[in-house]
């Protein structure tokens, strides 16, 4: 059985090998092309095994959004209703949606009207299509957030740092008209111009002060939740299938020893 | 396939001489009882995992957070004239809105309960002091057919309510099943005055 | 018994009326139950029982999602959040299916790994082995064609730099590519059938999979020391003894897998696949899948693009002709003591393709390619036939049960029969 297990570990070692080989590999092609950016690895809660969004973070991110990003970024996959995930109840889900105005129809005239939002509407969009977004961000797209997480190397990480990475260029480089100088940037170049740029930019109701950096981590951990809703579920459910796959491992190890312990 | 597969070199446990520990396991003397609880904990582990695996599967077809969130349906009440009936759309349903006569609420109120199939009085099928208007699922309680009674020109059925046209199911004004297949009332979906002339459906 | 009954040895009333007409239990205890396997398997003969369940539980997640999927280009990507956010474990069904696709190549290139140590492929396993080859390509056009349906920035690049492919071809290359499209890029038609094949072929895989296992119950497993049994001291009935240890290997792969779905489901896919479809901008880095990545690199090895596709195409074909390229009578590496290393070495240099694969087209990678590249051919087109001819192979074993079982066995052993046989498993 001894020996039996020393070829299982083998086994397992190659099976690890060619699962991790992969992200190695591709963790290196991303790097390539431009200089390697190093992202400042930020604490976030939800970091880790066991981490959880922080609610009121996430909160306080949605106001950002709210105020801030949703002047040019659509949130497409999300509906008001979805808000129950960072802690809202359904009461301020449906005041909350309230707040905005959805087109809808069209109505008994065949003409297409606005009414306040209702939880099972989806967020609202800044522009009426990418067109207009275009048009009205000197031909630059601003992306959907829904999954701007997931869709980006270095994901939560790389957004707080984008976030807070406008500075002056560096002698000696000329940024094009229109564009910005962000040290975490691929090409450091971007059309969008520093969005969270004043301390205080935004008041927060919990009274939490809202300097760049505050509203840089809330409006990411608003973002990373938007991007996995299911992280907590999914994470609690993996603790419990892997305890469990552990005890009937360790349970059909014992029979097959026995049984096979016959044989020899 | 059988025939295919049927000649592999033959052997089995009983002919493979006194080395071979036979499957079933008995020769050890406290053997059966360890192994019989470990493979019954382990069969039941894994029964359980499996039970447990097949849960997502089943449930990924359950309707999901966006059909059951589905929006609400509001009906204008104004434009509807007595006598005249409107078909709204709700949860992929038609909801029947009747604003009724008063010879219509009376016939709906003139009947013995108990002699009912379904027993229900008229004031417990409208909201209270809204005796007018009566807000029932457009679905046959039978198989599921949208029953005829809307449109002036329709066939209203024996009670002058609604008639369905499938298998011959006749209701009152008050939308209860008198006479045909159908085991129980139309049904009231949720749904509240958000004014006088304003009802919000779901 | 009546006339043209099965002769049945079910006790059940019942069951014995159903074997005797459709005589599947008998199959299924013949087959699994009493059928004679060689006593000596080590883990690595787990994984073609790993495949098989992996292979249901791809149908199982696949159709289920298939449910909630919208094969459109308008609908695709937003059909797939929508599944991840309001369906009831939506996301644990696309998860589980994303990566149960790199879970099923992981598992399957061991598979393949363990038939060329062992020398599985060698008569009378070569049609047997041709059928697993048949079975990999059927997989690779299935993994290939699943990972459009998304309809993210790679699904979309990577399904058009894939078919352009056939535009290598001289002459009738636009029209094929045409036709996979069904129009002038890769478009609506296109991830529509693309749906529908995706949907039909893991049944035909399933199918090339009875046939494959058809084939192994005739001539029988082979395993680690490479000999036929020859006798019953040299076998023991699958049932228990390989149901347990197959077991046992199926919840440790549980174990991964539910590690890297519910800890780690996006470590093996590209974030630009998060991005939806652009046809006017592509990726700055498009790479295929990690499971591509060997035979991307052979496909990028060559500077010719009609050389490139054929020596790609080469090195999947050129696995049917390996039990005629290998004429050794010696099956097990273990008892090839040249032959061995050559493997491993070839091994390593499958993970350097593997490597060199998700770099950008540029040097030294392409150097690297191209040495990778060829010795990958010269493994098969030279090295095996010549040390067929030239390797002097380490005496074998007299039967499983004596390598195994040792004095026990019965028999004195011959001097270096003994070599250690199970620690190199």
């Amino acid at each position: 059985m001894r020996l039996g297990l020393t070829s299982f570990l083998k086994g397992a070692a190659i099976a690890a090998a060619l699962a991790l080989a992969p992200a190695a590999v591709d963790g290196g092609a991303r790097a390539q092309g431009h200089d390697v950016i190093h992202l400042p690895d930020t604490k976030f809660t939800f970091d880790g095994v066991f981490g959880t969004f922080d609610r009121a973070s996430a909160q306080r991110g949605f106001q950002v959004y709210k105020e801030v990003c949703s002047a040019c970024h659509s949130m497409r996959q999300l509906s008001y209703r979805h808000l129950t995930g960072i802690g809202l109840n359904a009461t301020q889900v449906q005041a909350l949606a309230s707040q905005f105005q959805v087109q809808d129809g069209p109505n008994d005239n065949g003409e297409m009207f606005e009414r306040p939002a209702r939880p099972s509407d989806r967020f609202r969009r800044p522009f009426a299509n990418d067109a207009a977004a275009r048009a009205a961000n000197n031909g630059a797209l601003p992306p959907d957030l829904s999954v701007m997480v997931k869709a980006r190397e270095g994901g939560a990480d790389y957004l707080h740092a984008l976030l807070v990475g406008y500075e002056e260029p560096p002698p000696g480089v000329t940024v094009a008209n229109g564009m910005h100088y962000n040290k975490y940037f691929p090409g450091h170049q971007i059309a969008m111009a520093a969005p969270l740029n004043t301390d205080g930019q935004v008041t927060y109701a919990d009274g939490t002060k809202s300097t760049v950096d505050q509203m840089a981590t809330d409006v990411t951990t608003f973002l990373a939740w938007a991007a996995e809703p299911e992280l907590e579920q999914r994470r609690a459910l993996g603790v419990r299938m892997v305890i469990f796959l552990t005890i009937l491992g360790g349970l059909a190890y014992a029979v097959k020893r026995k049984v096979w312990a016959n044989l020899h | 396939m059988a025939d295919v597969l049927a000649n592999p070199p033959k052997t089995s446990p009983a002919e493979s001489g006194p080395r071979h520990a036979d499957p079933v396991g008995t020769e050890h003397g406290e053997g059966p009882v360890r192994r019989d609880f470990l493979k019954l904990a382990a069969g039941s582990f894994a029964a359980v995992g499996v039970g447990v695996v097949a849960w997502p599967f089943i449930n990924s077809m359950n309707p999901s957070q966006d059909v059951l969130a589905l929006a609400s349906t509001d009906v204008e009440l104004g434009p509807i004239a007595e006598g005249q009936a409107v078909t709204v759309m709700w949860r992929g349903k038609p909801v029947f809105v009747r604003r009724r006569t008063a010879q219509e609420i009376q016939e709906a109120r003139a009947v013995p309960v108990g002699e009912l199939r379904d027993p229900a009085t008229d004031q417990s099928r409208v909201k209270q002091g809204k005796d007018q208007w009566l807000v029932v699922l457009g679905v046959c309680t039978h198989l599921g057919c949208v029953p005829l009674g809307q449109k002036p020109t329709d066939d209203r059925g024996a009670y002058g309510g609604w008639f369905c046209p499938c298998h011959g199911s006749h209701y009152d004004t008050a939308g209860r099943v008198r006479r045909g297949p159908a085991p129980t009332n139309l049904a009231i979906p949720d749904y509240t005055f958000t004014s006088d002339t304003r009802i919000r459906v779901g | 018994m009546a006339e043209g009954l099965h002769n049945s040895d079910v006790k059940n009333p019942v069951l014995r009326w159903v074997d005797q007409r459709l005589p599947i239990i008998s199959m299924v205890q013949r087959e699994y139950g009493t059928f004679p396997t060689p006593r000596n398997f080590n883990y690595f003969w787990n994984f073609g029982a790993l495949a098989m369940i992996t292979l249901a539980i791809m149908i199982a997640t696949g159709i289920t999602l298939s449910m909630q999927y919208a094969a459109n280009t308008g609908l695709a990507f937003d059909s797939v959040e929508r599944i991840m956010r309001d369906v009831n474990y939506g996301w644990l069904l696309r998860y589980a299916h994303a990566n149960g696709a790199s879970m099923f190549f992981i598992v399957v290139y061991i598979h393949i790994w363990r038939n060329l140590f062992y020398g599985s492929y060698k008569t009378p396993r070569e049609l047997l082995f041709m059928i697993g080859v048949v079975i990999f390509i059927l997989m690779m056009a299935t993994a290939f064609m699943g990972y459009v349906l998304p309809w993210g920035q790679m699904s979309f690049w990577g399904a058009t730099v894939i078919t352009n492919l056939f535009s290598a071809f001289p002459v009738v290359g636009q029209h094929i590519v045409t036709w996979l499209w069904g129009g002038f890029s890769v478009d609506n038609p296109t991830l529509n059938r693309f749906f529908s094949l995706h949907y039909l072929l893991p049944f035909v895989i399933a199918g090339v999979v009875f046939l494959h296992i058809a084939a192994l119950h005739i001539v029988g497993s082979n395993n680690p020391l490479g000999i036929e049994p020859k006798g019953p001291k040299d076998t023991v009935p699958f049932h228990p003894y390989y149901t347990l240890k197959d077991s046992v290997g199926i919840v440790v792969y549980f174990l991964v897998f539910a590690l890297l779905v519910f800890f780690a489901p996006n470590m093996l896919g590209h974030p630009d696949n998060y991005i939806p479809a652009n046809p006017l901008v592509t990726p700055a880095h498009i790479v295929p899948e990690w499971y591509f990545l060997p035979f991307y690199a052979v496909l990028r090895a060559v500077p010719n693009k009609l050389g490139g596709v054929v020596l790609m195409g080469g090195a999947l074909v050129i696995l049917f002709a390996l039990p005629w390229l290998d004429s050794s009578p010696v099956r097990s590496m273990r008892f090839r003591p040249i032959a061995k290393w050559v493997f491993l070495l070839w091994t390593v240099n499958f993970f350097i393709l593997g490597w060199v694969g998700g770099k950008p087209a540029e040097q030294p990678y392409i150097l690297i390619a191209q040495i990778c590249t060829a010795y990958y051919f010269a493994y098969f087109l030279v090295l095996l036939p010549l040390l067929a001819k030239f390797e002097r192979p380490l005496p074998l074993p007299e039967s499983i049960a004596q390598a195994v079982l040792g004095r026990r066995g019965g028999g004195p052993l011959p001097a270096g029969a003994t070599a250690k046989p199970m620690e190199k498993a």
